[in-house]
């Protein structure tokens, strides 16, 4: 399942769109895992004279078929820090008339959605196109660790061990979503985690 | 009352900038001081000539931290309505006048991490403000500024002896174009673009920008519409019970106002979407001259900008 639709909820949670082409004096495109399949979708001969992407595999097997398109620039890497310091640069040596395009998991597109609007871009200016893995990146709102890839509600503060409930409250500026104690007035009285969207 | 709060003023300087330019200076009759802006304000100046009262916008050019006076520029048209010519003709230093709070529908985005201002002719006004906002922290700003001639150059030697790295001029008359095309593309990540002057300029910095991959949200623009002449027609006021006629050379807000209906307004200039009204009923044609409405709401036959926009035809009734 590399599509699917989130459920309607408030208003602060992120809303993606579909990817497409737009004219731009660059295009830099930053994806994780199935994100590869939007890319590959999106992908015009024109647009990939003057492509950068960056991708992050976690794992899946697409990078051949990304290679394929004849990017301009192409870099993999293991993870979203590790390809970090890279697109920061990028963001730093583009002119306007670049285009953003970001796809993969929510984690991934708030992290570099971040790093784009940091670099002058306005939100509603950068695309965005979830794909893959619906898990979350999360804020625990008692230690402020952030615990990546969480697929369950609840689930275990990976930095203060606290039972937390996942709550669609999401922060831009932080690219996660709020984790608040589940158990705070009846400490071990857990529910039984289940799937986000179940 | 409607438009923004009111202060009286009296004209404290008037200075020929040039043959076809005024500047005014404007000092609360009161003593007191006037309000801060921010750069790209306007204020709707009133002007009471005879029996007809006009309300033109004119952007605000002096320091938007001075709170002792206010200065405009205005531009003689001798085929206008009248209001620049009042203004260049009938007032004299010492008179009292009326003008409004400031009001800004072309504000810098601070956000930008560089500001980029492309002006033609008298439309140079809103960003003198501005270039003396971003200079109190030291922003970062270049400016390209079009003019007929050299002689018609508003503010150019003001610009070029204290800003000489930041502003570029041109001079029609010396076949001298803006390169916009290599300049939007050079530009860094972040850079707001604004245009001031008149409409053919605004239409080719927008598309040419949009065409280039700039975001909707770092293109602004103003662009005062002027009320433009037209035929006389008749208008049904629905909810104050009034017949009124709208003369050749006034606007039909100008013509609701002289009736005595209080009807909302800001800018005057089709652009800001106060006086935005609805229509009960029409027989003819709209002559729908405003940026506030979009195509299918022009089309729709239900709303009207009065500050800008006409009516040919035998029925108009308003929701006013």
């Amino acid at each position: 399942m590399t599509k699917f639709t989130f459920p309607q909820s408030i208003k602060s949670r992120p809303i993606y769109g579909t990817l497409e082409a737009r004219d731009g004096s660059a295009h830099l495109l930053v994806a994780d895992a199935h994100g590869a399949e939007a890319i590959l979708d999106v992908a015009t001969p024109e647009m990939m004279a003057k492509a950068h992407i960056i991708y992050i595999p976690k794992g899946e097997h697409f990078e051949d078929k990304l290679r394929a398109l004849k990017p301009a620039l192409f870099y993999s890497g293991p993870s979203y820090s590790a390809a970090e310091p890279r697109l920061r640069k990028a963001l730093a040596d583009a002119r306007m008339g670049l285009q953003v395009y970001l796809t993969g998991t929510e984690g991934l597109m708030g992290q570099a959605m971040n790093a784009a609007m940091a670099a002058g871009i306005p939100h509603t200016a950068i695309q965005t196109e979830h794909r893959g893995s619906v898990a979350r990146r999360m804020q625990c709102v008692h230690c402020k660790g952030i615990t990546e890839d969480v697929e369950t509600d609840p689930f275990v503060c990976s930095h203060c061990g606290l039972n937390l409930f996942v709550r669609d409250h999401y922060s831009r500026r932080l690219a996660a979503y709020q984790g608040v104690r589940v158990d705070a007035e009846d400490p071990g009285n857990v529910p039984e985690p289940k799937g986000i969207y179940e | 009352m409607s438009g923004a709060e009111k202060i009286a003023v009296t004209v404290t300087d008037i200075v020929p900038v040039n043959e076809l330019v005024t500047r005014f200076e404007f000092k609360r009759t009161d003593g007191g001081l006037l309000p801060t802006f921010s750069g790209g304000a306007h204020t709707v100046v009133e002007m009471r000539d005879g029996d007809i009262t006009r309300l033109n916008p004119y952007s605000l050019m002096s320091d938007p931290m001075d709170q002792t006076a206010y200065t405009i520029s205005v531009r003689r048209d001798d085929h206008g309505r009248g209001g620049s010519l009042f203004m260049h003709t009938k007032v004299a230093i010492g008179d009292e006048m009326v003008i409004s709070y400031p009001v800004n529908l072309f504000s810098l985005d601070l956000r930008a991490k560089k500001h980029l201002f492309l002006a033609g002719g008298i439309g140079i006004t809103p960003f003198l403000a501005q270039i003396k906002q971003l200079e109190r922290f030291n922003g970062h700003w270049e400016l390209h500024y079009a003019c007929r001639t050299q002689s018609l150059g508003s503010y150019v030697d003001e610009l070029t002896s204290q800003h000489p790295n930041e502003t570029h001029i041109y001079y029609d008359d010396q076949k001298q174009v803006i390169d916009l095309v290599r300049l939007l593309d050079g530009q860094p990540l972040g850079t707001h673009v604004y245009v001031c002057g008149p409409k053919g300029m605004i239409e080719w910095v927008r598309q040419t920008a949009a065409a280039e991959g700039w975001p909707r949200e770092a293109i602004h623009y103003e662009e005062f519409l002027a009320p433009q002449p037209g035929k006389p027609f008749e208008v049904k006021l629905a909810v104050s019970n009034k017949v009124i006629s709208v003369g050749e050379h006034e606007s039909l807000l100008e013509a609701i106002e002289r009736a005595g209906v209080d009807a909302p307004y800001l800018c005057r200039g089709g652009a800001c979407g106060q006086c935005e009204t609805n229509v009960i009923d029409y027989s003819g044609t709209f002559i729908h001259r405003d940026h506030w409405l979009d195509g299918a709401e022009h089309a729709s036959g239900q709303k009207i900008m009065p500050c800008v926009s006409r009516f040919e035809g035998k029925t108009l009734v308003l929701d006013r």
